[in-house]
């Protein structure tokens, strides 16, 4: 399975590439609408034909990639990093703080999630720009995503605490925070690693699940979500297969984090 | 358009030489009825139960617009519109036998109004605070008398289906050419042919001609498109532009193209006084200059050929070109013109400044279109009034909430700019409107619930709406709310965007059918439709 790792590798850095560079690449603009030419098939102008507005499928797809490919990392890491503190803490402590945070997190697994989102997105101010609309979106996303993890963190810390280079390195001294950050979390990078790692795709799904709803990206700035959102007029749309690439790049993509993260070399 | 008319008047006579009885029509629900109450229809599938087993006294004739009897052969309006005077037909009956009479009318208008069963239907009817009297009168004629005047009275009954008074099926017993037959919840509705019907073609054959309706529950599009293919459904009484080329693609003789419906799509500023916006957006908003120059900013011609594929007209004001008798023909649409809506932006202060328009404090013109998600068209809308909006220097951000936010923004808390809506619109007579025009109304939409109007020309609006909703004279009437129409035209309260066609597909083997742009657009003359003898053969 090296080859699978490696051309998933590959692929990340080429999409990667390829939307960083998006400013240089794409043939216009993702907001101008070409009005004489909606929905039109791929020409030597545009490459993978326009959308329902007349714009440039081919420069959306960049730029809708370079949104959902930041920031859905960006999010993850937030979420990671919470899950960690509150999980971390919780699983350290032990006793009754665990068990109330524990009732917490519990709760908050609890919550209907997509309906979360579209009430606290309803929330916000309406005059961001787009720009800030998605940053708010994927912050949100890393605010809310941290509960799964924090249980898997603390039940790893709690083992952790009880291990024989714990005990050792309380009887040297060490308590309290420096106990934690020196002695228990290089022993949690590799979940952490991994709940990134899952993370990434999740969070990915759910703007493009918010995106279906209308409620992910504000327009006219492209993400996965408003891009998959083309493919509700696919049987009635008179190029349609050109609408199935992002699709297309959104499953290569999910599928190549997968393949990453099932590798026996990572630290899982 | 006359000759079209009369056209399709000379074949709904003919046909019945032609038509083929029995069979069975299919077409499709999207969602269950809620109730067979005629009284309490109020969502799209209940009504359509009502229209297709309902008897009213007077009927709209959905392709002329005109009244025509209905279980009433006449009828007068008379004491300045408080009261109508009924002559209706002898020796009917019910679907289940149970005679009809005056007796039943009586019935009916005293349940329509009694305020415990909360009719939809009669809110219509309720001008003001009092008591409806009826009176059953030799020769069977009827008086019904309303507290106050209300204009446009007879027009009113096309909602009103009249329900039995002593039959012990209670509202299933009808009048109507169909009853219900079969209700398996969720799944379809049966319905038959009355047996006691009393309407007749020209060659004197009992109408309806088609002998059972099924209506088959299907929310989903694609297969209901894909029945319609498969010839399981007859037609699809509503489609949205793609559908419908979708359908003109395949088979042209199919789609039914009917022109500018009734329904518009408009867009209006937050003219609140008490809004959270700040003082100087308010004043822009407020400012008649700047809604002009907004809608002169905005290519309604793009927006119906790309938005919705062609298949929509730009709007000119509250009254579609559909609405043949209130449409006030002196006006024109607004025209796409950056430069005007530039200069109209300057007299109020307004400067370009490297590309970015400001008002004359310096702020940056910038505000958010909020509109429903999941809403294609509009959302489309929205985006092409952000980059023409962008050719004068305003910036725009679209923003789609879920509908109980934004319900909850434009009718409570007042926290919005612009708002992006439509308007579906089923009334031809102006006093549909009065709750959305006069300035006390709590949907008088920009700025609702005003104890005096805060504009003198809200203020006339007031006066001229009540103005046509006292007299009974339809000239009088045609006058004041032509001035209305003047009005919002010049002063844009809404800014009128796109009137959607009414699209429809028919499949070849429904004779007959005329699709109109007045609901129900394809079964309108439901007594008249037949099918082919082969499909009327093979049901």
């Amino acid at each position: 399975m090296k080859w699978a790792r490696a051309t998933a590798i590959a692929f990340l850095l080429l999409v990667s590439a390829a939307c960083l560079l998006a400013n240089f690449i794409a043939p216009a603009s993702y907001a101008h609408q070409f009005r004489e030419l909606p929905n039109a098939a791929p020409s030597r102008q545009h490459w993978l034909g326009t959308d329902d507005l007349g714009r440039d499928r081919f420069s959306r797809v960049l730029y809708g990639t370079r949104v959902s490919l930041l920031l859905a990392p960006a999010a993850a890491l937030l979420s990671s990093l919470l899950a960690a503190l509150i999980g971390g803490v919780a699983g350290f402590a032990g006793g009754w703080l665990e068990r109330c945070v524990m009732a917490g997190t519990d709760l908050f697994l609890s919550l209907p999630w997509l309906f979360l989102l579209i009430t606290v997105r309803s929330l916000l101010p309406l005059n961001a720009s787009p720009l800030v609309s998605v940053l708010i979106t994927f912050a949100l996303l890393g605010c809310l995503g941290w509960a799964g993890a924090a249980r898997v963190i603390c039940a790893d810390t709690r083992v952790l605490a009880q291990s024989d280079f714990v005990l050792l390195a309380r009887a040297s001294g060490s308590s309290g925070f420096r106990l934690l950050w020196r002695h228990l979390m290089p022993n949690l990078k590799p979940i952490l690693f991994a709940q990134f790692w899952i993370s990434v795709p999740v969070f990915i799904l759910t703007e493009a699940n918010l995106g279906i709803l209308g409620l992910g990206v504000a327009e006219p700035m492209p993400s996965w979500g408003s891009l998959l959102r083309e493919l509700e007029s696919f049987s009635t749309t008179p190029n349609p297969s050109w609408q199935l690439v992002p699709l297309v790049l959104f499953i290569l993509v999910v599928s190549s984090f997968h393949l990453v993260l099932t590798k026996e070399e990572l630290p899982v | 358009m006359k000759n079209r008319v009369l056209v399709l008047l000379v074949s709904l006579f003919t046909i019945g030489a032609l038509a083929q009885s029995g069979g069975e029509l299919h077409f499709c629900l999207r969602s269950e009825p809620k109730t067979f109450n005629p009284l309490l229809a109020a969502d799209d599938a209940s009504e359509t139960v009502r229209y297709l087993t309902g008897g009213v006294l007077v009927r709209v004739n959905r392709l002329t617009q005109d009244l025509e009897p209905g279980l009433a052969t006449a009828w007068k309006v008379s004491d300045g519109g408080r009261t109508i005077t009924f002559q209706v037909r002898e020796g009917l009956h019910f679907s289940d036998g149970t005679p009809f009479t005056t007796d039943d009318v009586a019935y009916t208008i005293q349940q329509l109004m009694d305020p415990a069963m909360h009719s939809p239907t009669g809110d219509s009817f309720r001008s003001a605070e009092g008591k409806v009297e009826t009176k059953v009168l030799p020769k069977n004629r009827i008086s019904i008398t309303f507290p106050a005047p209300i204009a446009g009275l007879d027009r009113l009954f096309d909602q009103v289906a009249i329900m039995s008074s002593k039959s012990p099926q209670k509202e299933m017993a009808v009048l109507g050419p169909y009853y219900v037959w079969e209700n398996k919840a969720g799944a379809y509705l049966e319905l038959k042919r009355n047996p006691n019907y009393w309407e007749k073609d020209s060659s004197g054959r009992p109408l309806p001609y088609i002998e059972s309706v099924k209506l088959d529950i299907q929310q989903n599009r694609d297969i209901e498109m894909l029945r319609l293919q498969r010839g399981e459904i007859h037609f699809i009484n509503s489609l949205d532009a793609e559908y419908f080329d979708k359908v003109a693609s395949q088979d042209p003789s199919m789609a039914h193209d009917a022109g500018a419906s009734l329904d518009s799509e408009e867009v209006w500023f937050n003219q609140v006084p008490n809004s959270p916006l700040p003082a100087y957006k308010k004043a822009w908003f407020t400012s008649t200059n700047f809604r002009r120059a907004i809608s002169e900013a905005v290519n309604r011609e793009d927006m119906a050929r790309i938005a919705f594929r062609g298949h929509a007209r730009p709007a000119i004001g509250p009254v579609s070109p559909a609405n043949k008798f209130w449409f006030n023909a002196k006006l024109q649409p607004h025209p796409f013109d950056q430069k005007a809506a530039l200069q109209l932006l300057t007299q109020d202060g307004f400067h370009l400044t490297d590309g970015a328009l400001r008002d004359h404090e310096g702020h940056p013109v910038e505000f958010s279109i909020i509109t429903n998600a999941g809403n294609k068209y509009r959302e489309r809308m929205a985006t092409m009034i952000q980059q023409d909006l962008a050719g004068v220097g305003v910036k725009v951000n679209v923003v789609t909430l879920d509908f109980p936010s934004l319900i909850e923004r434009i009718t409570s808390s007042f926290n919005y700019e612009a708002c992006l809506l439509g308007l579906v619109n089923d009334e031809l007579d102006p006093n549909a409107q009065m709750n959305i025009w006069l300035s006390s109304s709590d949907t008088h939409q920009w700025n609702p619930s005003q104890k005096t109007p805060a504009t003198a020309w809200e203020a006339e609006i007031d006066k001229l709406m009540r103005a046509q909703a006292a007299t009974l004279d339809p000239k009088k009437r045609k006058e004041a709310y032509d001035r209305v129409q003047e009005i919002a035209w010049q002063q844009e309260p809404f800014i009128y965007l796109v009137n959607k066609n009414a699209l429809s597909a028919v499949s070849s083997s429904l004779h007959n059918a005329h699709p109109v742009v007045l609901r129900p657009q394809v079964y309108w003359n439901i007594d008249q439709l037949s099918l082919t003898s082969e499909v009327a053969g093979n049901r």
